[in-house]
């Protein structure tokens, strides 16, 4: 063997072992969340924990189900403020936007993704929890609260997403439609946009994911009541709010509550993962 | 190839190194100080303070929560524990020194017209059974009750002295410290919350209960009843470099810092008769 071929070789083998330490990493997380989270699950009944509503730790009671449909909630809630507008920029910037603009904007936009989630926060709390109390009622801590400033987070995922999938259309589509005699937003509307859906959809749920995994945000805006909400003005708490806000302090089976919390996220998170890939795959099938 | 032992020496060596300073190595010149959250900032401080006048000495401050301190020090795991809360029964064979007491204040926005209230009134605001300030004569708007996490010292210090056994209302605003609670109830005119009254200032108002504001004074004369002992608790009677520590608590120097950080120190030389 040549000292080429060694150190050939000796390379493959550390870069072989660096790529999988990555993934251990993750099968590190992995077993470790549930070896501590599952015990107390199936100690107290599966049944209880996913739908169980009282949330009190000090007195052995459970139920995460406030805070499962709090996530879905404001998760939801971001989605409604943050795909038409993702959307409507994507739409704006790629079909009618002067090069110039958009060579400007699309950074600005993505400048959005490098601020700070704590500063997000923070806004909120001064400026949008105090406008949603005195003109809408309720303490202003609210789903509402947390639906639009996870909207406003989710955007640059969105918006640059889509940009990518509707350059990605071929022109001559563009061309053909208006060789029909269609407008610009006719050609926008029937052909760019149904040609770009998939990469337009896998956007949205990577933007879901952001929004369903953000806490410190969250967890400033949103007032954290463990309680299902009975409107948008009220306060209500997610998964990741009730790991972040209890573990501080939680010891024992509070401690191993908190890990069961990150198990069922971690699962709800799996599902969106999993639902992302198969439409980006379906998107390359085409 | 020269390479790769140079290489793997190195790692040997950083693992063997990484072994031994994990090792404590300054036994008899080292007190861990473990328990209570509440006290853990304040016991932070005076363990640098301490530590700047005995170079030399290490004073290892950990948290836990009370319970964890108390069972700490009886199993000997630490030569100190804190608690935030009287101790129990079945914990009294414990020594214990009271290093400063904490008031619980119950905060109000500064435009509440409400001054008083009592326990019972408390209790109820708390647990959602009065959900506006109409019932108590306020202004005829719903209240923002405002707590801290499960788990939390002071959430647990206010469910023993106030609530008992009543739950707090599930659809309380939970928050995770002083300080946001405090910034809540400062912005929301409906809201009520409690939070350490050192941490008190001229932007929430604290209420009176049955009558009592909660001063210094009142909370020296025990007529202002939410109010808690910061306590030090030793397996036995203090000696050595603890006693030193505990000592160095009570002095003069660190009882005014006390003060100065909104707690309500020990009188001179009432911690040392205190058992």
């Amino acid at each position: 063997m040549t000292k080429l071929d060694k150190n050939d070789r000796l390379i493959r083998i550390s870069l072989l072992v660096v790529a999988f330490s990555a993934v251990s990493v993750l099968a590190v997380i992995t077993i470790f969340i549930f070896e501590q989270g599952t015990p107390i699950m199936f100690k107290y009944g599966l049944k209880s924990f996913l739908f169980g509503q009282d949330w009190y730790p000090s007195e052995k009671s459970f139920g995460l189900l406030p805070m499962i449909v709090g996530s879905l909630m404001v998760t939801f809630g971001a989605l409604i403020i943050g795909v038409p507008l993702g959307l409507a920029s994507a739409i704006f910037l790629t079909e009618f936007s002067h090069r110039r603009l958009t060579r400007f904007l699309k950074p600005v936009i993505e400048l959005l993704a490098g601020i700070p989630s704590v500063v997000y926060g923070f806004i909120g709390l001064m400026f949008l929890v105090p406008f949603i109390r005195e003109n809408f009622g309720g303490p202003g801590l609210s789903v509402l609260a947390a639906s639009i400033i996870l909207g406003i987070m989710i955007l640059p995922t969105v918006i640059s997403i889509a940009i990518d999938s509707i350059r990605a259309v071929p022109d001559s589509y563009r061309e053909g439609s208006i060789a029909l005699g269609a407008t610009k937003w006719q050609t926008v509307r029937m052909v760019v946009l149904p040609a770009a859906r998939s990469g337009i959809v896998a956007g949205i749920i990577l933007g879901m994911g952001r929004a369903i995994g953000e806490t410190m945000a969250v967890i400033m805006v949103a007032g954290n009541a463990a309680d299902i909400p009975g409107s948008i003005l009220q306060p209500v708490r997610t998964l990741t709010s009730n790991i972040a806000l209890e573990m501080g302090y939680a010891s024992g089976e509070h401690r191993e509550a908190l890990f069961a919390t990150g198990v069922i996220l971690f699962i709800i998170i799996m599902i969106l993962n999993t639902i992302a890939n198969l439409t980006s795959a379906r998107q390359k099938k085409r | 190839m020269n390479r790769l032992k140079i290489t793997s020496v190195g790692v040997c060596l950083l693992v063997v190194f990484g072994f031994f300073s994990c090792r404590p190595n300054h036994r008899g010149t080292e007190i861990v100080v473990a328990g209570s959250t509440s006290v853990q900032p304040f016991a932070d401080k005076w363990a640098e303070l301490f530590m700047e006048k005995r170079p030399g000495i290490v004073v290892n401050v950990q948290g836990g929560g009370s319970s964890a301190g108390i069972q700490a020090v009886k199993t000997g795991a630490a030569h100190i524990g804190m608690s935030s809360r009287e101790l129990k029964e079945d914990e009294k064979d414990l020594y214990e020194i009271e290093v400063a007491k904490d008031g619980l204040a119950i905060i109000v926005h500064p435009s509440n017209p409400l001054d008083n209230l009592t326990i019972d009134q408390v209790r109820s605001i708390f647990s959602g059974e009065i959900t506006s300030w109409k019932t108590l004569n306020g202004r005829d708007k719903e209240i923002t009750v405002v707590v801290r996490e499960e788990g939390s010292g002071t959430r647990g210090a206010f469910q023993e002295m106030v609530m008992g056994k009543t739950r707090i209302a599930k659809r309380a605003i939970v928050e995770d410290s002083n300080g946001t609670v405090r910034e809540i109830v400062s912005r929301d005119p409906n809201a009520i919350g409690f939070i350490s009254l050192g941490l008190v200032n001229e932007k929430v108002k604290a209420i009176a209960l049955n009558g009592v504001f909660p001063t210094e004074g009142a909370i020296l004369k025990k007529e202002y009843r939410l109010v808690r002992p910061f306590l030090f608790l030793t397996k036995e009677e203090p000696k050595g470099l603890a006693k030193e520590f505990i000592d160095f608590v009570l002095s003069e120097e660190i009882q005014t810092l006390v003060h100065n950080e909104g707690l309500i120190p020990i009188r001179k030389g009432s911690g040392e008769t205190n058992d």
